[in-house]
Order: C-alpha cells, then structure tokens, then sequence
C-alpha cells in the first residue's frame, strides 16, 4: 500500500473521512476469540457495555432460549473484535469462553 | 523634546499625572511617552516617573536621566536621594511647598489644598496644576479634558478643581 | 502649534494607551468572539480593559476566565477549532505553562492570535520585562511579531489576525513588558468598521469542526505520517513570510500605516550596524546611530519586526557586506556556542548563504537591568575597536 506524500495529507492531521477506522479490521490481531453461548445468556448486557470497540452487537427480535422469550439477542464482530477477553471476564454468568483462534 | 522626572512615594498619583499630561499633550497633537520606574507598586515607597513631550515621535526609551523639569510630591525625598540629579542647566524643579533648592524652583502647598479639596493628601493632581503653571507644556484645559480619561463623576469634579487651584497658586520661589 | 500638530489633534481617534490597551483596542477592532485569559504581570491590564468591553457591550464576545494559562490556550484552541475568532494573551511563567498548547496550537493549524508583553522568568521570580519566555517558544511553529510601539502593538494585532487566517497558523505579537506594555504613548485607532471589513470572517478552511461536515482533530499519527504533517507545518511557517509582508502592505494602503519584516535606519553607508528587537532595545539603537555618527562611526541599525519565520533574506541583504555587526539580544540562551538566541540565528543566516560578516552577541536588559542609549553607543564603538566573535554581558556588575 502507498502511503500519501507530504501535500497529499490534510492539514493539521485532521481526518476529514468520517468512519475510515471501519477499513482497519483489527479482528486479525486475536490469538483469542470469544465464543458467545447464547443458551447460557440471560441479556444483562454487560458484555456490550464493557467491549472497549463495540464489536458486541445487540440484534432486536423474537428469541426463544430454553423457555424463555428475549427480545434481543448479542453477536460479536469479529472482523473487529481484538480478542481483549472483556467481555469473557466480566459476563457474570460464564456465557463467553476464549477459544484459541483456528 | 522635554523630559520631565516626577518623583513621589507610592500611592501619590505620580505615575497618573504623567499619564494625564502625556494624554494632554497627545490632544494637543503632540507626541508623548509616560512610563513608571516599574516596581510591585508600594505604598510608601520612593517612585519615579518619566515623561517626554515632542513635536516629533519619540524613540528614545531609557530612563530619564537629564531631566528639564523635576517633580518632587514629596520633599522627604530630598533625603533619601538627590531627586536634582542630572537636571539640566536651566531645569526648572516643581516642589510640593516652599523648598530652597539651588535652581529655578516653583512650588505649591499640594498637601494642604489636596487635604482641603480632596479631603485626602492626594497630591497628583495639584502637582500637575503646578506643573501646568511652571513650564505650559500644556494648556490647563487640555490637563483638565485628559483628566477627564482617568477619573469621571465627584472624583473628576474635585480633581479638576484641586488643578485649577493649584494652578493659581503655584509661585516661583 | 504647527499646522500638522493640529491636524493630528483633530484626528479623534488618536488615544493615548499603553501598548497593553492597545492590543486590547486591537482586539476590539477585530471583532473577537473568544477570548480565554489568565492573569499574569505584565500582561493583566490587557484582559482588564478587554472586560471593560465586554461588559460595557462595545464587545460581542465571550471572555473565559480559566484556571491557568494552560487552560487558556487550550480554550482558544477549541474555540477556534469550532471557528470563533479568538484572543489570549499571557507574559512569563504564563507563557511557560502555555507550552504544551502552543505546539498543539500550530500542530492543528489553528488561527489563534496572542499578545505577550515579554517578561523574565523564575527563578529567581522576576515581574520585570525581558524576552526569555518569547524566546523559549521559539520552536512551537507560531508565527512570531515584536512590535516597538504602542501604534505598532494595535497595527500588528489586527494584520495578525489576517496572517493568521490565510497561513492557518497561531500568530503571537510580543513586545517589551512594561517598557511598552505600561508605557503611554500616542495610538491613532482606525474606524473599527473599516476594521471589520478588511478581516472578513473566513470559514473556508478544513480543519473546522461543524456539524455539517464531521473531521476528527487531534487524531494520533503513526510514524508513517507524523513527520509529514509537522513538515506541512515547517512550510507553512516559512512561506508565510510572504502573508506578512502582503498583510502589511494591505494594511499600510487601508489604513495608511505599515512597517515591513525589517526596520532599518542610516544602512546606506554603514559600516557598523546593531541588529535589535523591541521598542526600548530598538528606540534606543536608533538613537545611539545618530549619536554614534557624531562621533565618527559610521552607525546604522536593524530591527526585527519578525521573529519566526526569521527574514534571513532581507537580514543578509542588510548586513553583507559592512565591516561587523552587533545583535542585542534581552535574553540568554544558556549553554549555547554565543549568548543571545537572535545572535546564533542570524549568524546561521548569514553563513547559510556564504556571508562572512564578523559578528559580536550582546545580551543587555535581562530582568530589565535598565537600558541606556549611551550602551549602544558602546556597541559601535566595540565594533569600531574590532570587538568580534564573542558574548558581551552588558550592564553586569563583573
């Protein structure tokens, strides 16, 4: 990839692209992945407040786990998630495990 | 161009009355320059001031050290320092009253009129009624309209008639 | 009096101000919305009758009143990220703690003006005038005026803020503290809506923050773009020195004033000129030329109006050629091969285009050790003695 030269950069530093980050997929820096059991989750939502990049999305709908009906559910992203292991501490019940990466 | 060096103690007004004859002569057109011997202000400490009047810019800025005129607000002074040094050959003194001095001296009971006027032994303003009266380096209504950019309401009032009187009663000794 | 005396008294708007009020006046003129201050001596009677202003009404704007210096620029800074015209001014230890900002200032290519009556610095604690905190932000990429009166003081502040906003680059005005900043002299102030609109607002740059067009600013830079983006800035300082003389000069037909990036007086035929910055430092070099001159030295002098970018040109141009020149300098640069900071780079612009005129650093007027015009006098007589290549501490009790 080539860089931009010197007056092909803006001003200041500034970043005038909103959102360019989304092209860095960090998801390649894992050596860990979380693996969300959906059957143990009770939608506390801990693990989404705590991920530092926001890669826990919350999906709306209709879920039926063991009974019980959710109006939501979490799916991680992971073209993006670095593999921190957050999520996998903080998730009171134990729902997140870190598997080594395939 | 005239060099004036006021001397006083803190909390006299000398470095206000050669801000207002420096604002005087600039309404009269005339180019001036008015700074302080600079020091955390004290009340009651020696303070010197200095002023140049000129009809063309003025670029020198050190202090005054040959001085045409001397303003002297406090004769005290007289023995702490040598408030005539570098006076030039003709230079004229202006006292706060009656002091014998080996030159060409006016004075004015400042203490007295500022106490009687003002209420307060102010004397900054009478001095420059003295001032005024002993060299006219500027016209008494232009000391009074500067006076105006530096006190307004009774203040003004009083002050302005504080130079006025002094003015009148500023004598050559 | 004489027909143009009266001329000049009927010009109302000739005030007699400090140069702290006429920076302040200056700033009036200029319509600032954003004015961020923290008091310090010398500079505190600027923010002073700036709040005058403000609370009289005769200035639409919103003055912050921080918690130090540091917060003051870094409130400018914001404020002119969103795109206000913005003010501050500090001295001294002040200016120090601005530091930092100052760097993020030109980093972010902001158009912030500031005005620093130049004071010493601790310890020991001084609040008299030199220029060692001017000189310390020598490499903060801000463009960098030094007036020499109070007529220039207000001149430049409002050519600033053109600088400024078409160099995309923080503009700092500094002058003597107290020898000037105290100091009453003769301002003639223009029509401030004449003011107004020879500095329209201009809003056509990239890094503004609006909602309209979202950027992120301040964003941290890799090692495989953060040498670009300071160089953007080296370029931008060293080609505004035409911005400065294209200011000035548009000012001059405006308002019918200019002063160009260097002064000079009697060069034609000297053979010793001193170099000087600042009003008391160049009033006085001015004066010493005459008196020199009567003494039977070819005398001339030069004075910096600019201090970054350096006019190397026009400073080679001045002293290539004549038999030595002085540079009197009002602060230390400690432990460096010559005294005075000014000293080193002119003679760096001198040997950066093969000049070899022999030159003497003087240092003079630290902490305000009072200044004569008999001592530059001593000056061309040093030059005239072959006094050369060496530091002179004058005014030391040795």
């Amino acid at each position: 990839m080539s860089l931009p030269r010197v007056h092909e950069i803006s001003i200041g530093g500034i970043i005038a692209e909103p959102g360019s980050s989304r092209r860095n997929l960090t998801g390649g820096w894992r050596s860990l992945k979380p693996v969300l059991h959906d059957d143990r989750c009770i939608r506390c939502r801990i693990c989404w407040l705590y991920c530092p990049e926001g890669t826990i999305k919350e999906i709306k709908g209709e879920f039926v786990v063991k009974g019980k009906k959710y109006q939501y559910k979490y799916e991680i992203d992971y073209d993006y998630c670095k593999g921190c292991g957050i999520c996998a501490h903080e998730c009171p019940v134990k729902a997140i495990e870190m598997v080594p990466e395939a | 161009m005239i060099e004036i060096r006021f001397h006083g103690r803190g909390g006299q007004g000398m470095v206000t009355a050669s801000q207002v004859l420096a604002t005087a002569a600039i309404m009269e057109g005339k180019y001036a320059q008015a700074f302080p011997e600079f020091g955390p202000e004290r009340r009651g400490a020696p303070v010197k001031a200095y002023l140049r009047i000129a009809d063309q810019p003025i670029y020198k800025r050190e202090p005054v050290i040959t001085p045409d005129v001397v303003v002297v607000a406090d004769q005290s002074l007289f023995l702490s320092e040598n408030p005539l040094e570098g006076l030039r050959p003709n230079g004229v003194l202006v006292v706060n009253g009656a002091y014998k001095a080996p030159v060409k001296t006016y004075y004015v009971d400042a203490t007295s009129l500022a106490l009687k006027v003002l209420g307060k032994a102010i004397v900054n303003t009478a001095m420059i009624g003295a001032v005024v009266k002993a060299t006219g380096i500027v016209k008494l209504e232009t000391a009074l309209e500067a006076l105006a950019k530096y006190f307004s309401g009774r203040i003004y009032e009083l002050n302005a008639q504080l130079i006025k009187i002094a003015f009148d009663q500023t004598k050559e000794l | 009096m004489t027909v143009a005396l009266e001329a000049r008294a009927k010009a109302k708007q000739t005030l007699a101000l400090t140069s702290n009020y006429a920076a302040a006046y200056a700033a009036k003129a200029a319509d600032v919305d954003v004015i961020a201050v923290y008091p310090i001596t010398p500079q505190t009677t600027i923010v002073e009758k700036i709040s005058e202003f403000v609370d009289e009404g005769e200035l639409r704007a919103q003055l912050i009143h921080v918690e130090s210096e540091h917060s003051a620029m870094s409130a400018v800074v914001g404020a002119a990220a969103a795109g206000a015209r913005t003010f501050t001014a500090t001295s001294s230890q002040g200016l120090e703690l601005m530091h930092e900002v100052l760097h993020i200032a030109s980093g972010l290519r902001l158009p912030i003006v500031m005005a620093v009556p130049a004071r010493a610095l601790s310890a020991p604690i001084s609040i008299h005038g030199d220029y060692s905190d001017v000189m310390n932000t020598r490499d903060t990429g801000w463009i960098t005026l030094i007036a020499a009166s109070a007529q220039e003081v207000y001149d430049s502040i409002i050519q600033a803020y053109r600088i400024a906003e078409s160099v995309l680059l923080p503009v700092m005005v500094a002058y003597d503290g107290f020898l000037m900043s105290h100091t009453t002299e003769a301002v003639e102030l223009n029509d401030e809506e004449e003011v107004r609109k020879w500095l329209p607002r201009r809003l056509d740059r990239p890094n503004l923050l609006t909602p309209e067009k979202p950027i992120t600013m301040g964003a941290f830079a890799m090692p495989d773009y953060y040498y670009e983006i300071k160089y953007q800035v080296q370029e931008a300082l060293l080609g505004s020195l035409d911005k400065v003389v294209e200011a000035d000069r548009e000012y001059g037909k405006a308002f019918g004033r200019s002063y160009g990036i260097v002064q000079s007086y009697r060069l034609e035929d000297a053979d010793y000129i001193v170099v000087a910055y600042g009003g008391a430092s160049w009033g006085n070099a001015r004066e010493a030329v005459d008196e020199a001159r009567r003494r039977g030295i070819k005398a001339g002098a030069l004075r910096l109006r600019v201090w970054r970018p350096y006019p190397a040109e026009e400073v080679a141009k001045a002293l290539a050629g004549v038999k030595a020149f002085a540079v009197v300098d009002r602060a230390i640069a400690f432990g460096a091969p010559a005294g005075g900071p000014v000293y080193i780079d002119t003679v760096t612009a001198l040997r950066m285009r093969g000049i070899d005129t022999p030159g003497l650093s003087v240092i003079h007027g630290i902490g305000q050790r009072s200044m004569f015009v008999e001592d530059f006098v001593k000056v061309f007589e040093m030059l005239k003695d072959g006094e050369r290549n060496k530091t002179v501490y004058m005014g030391l009790k040795l």
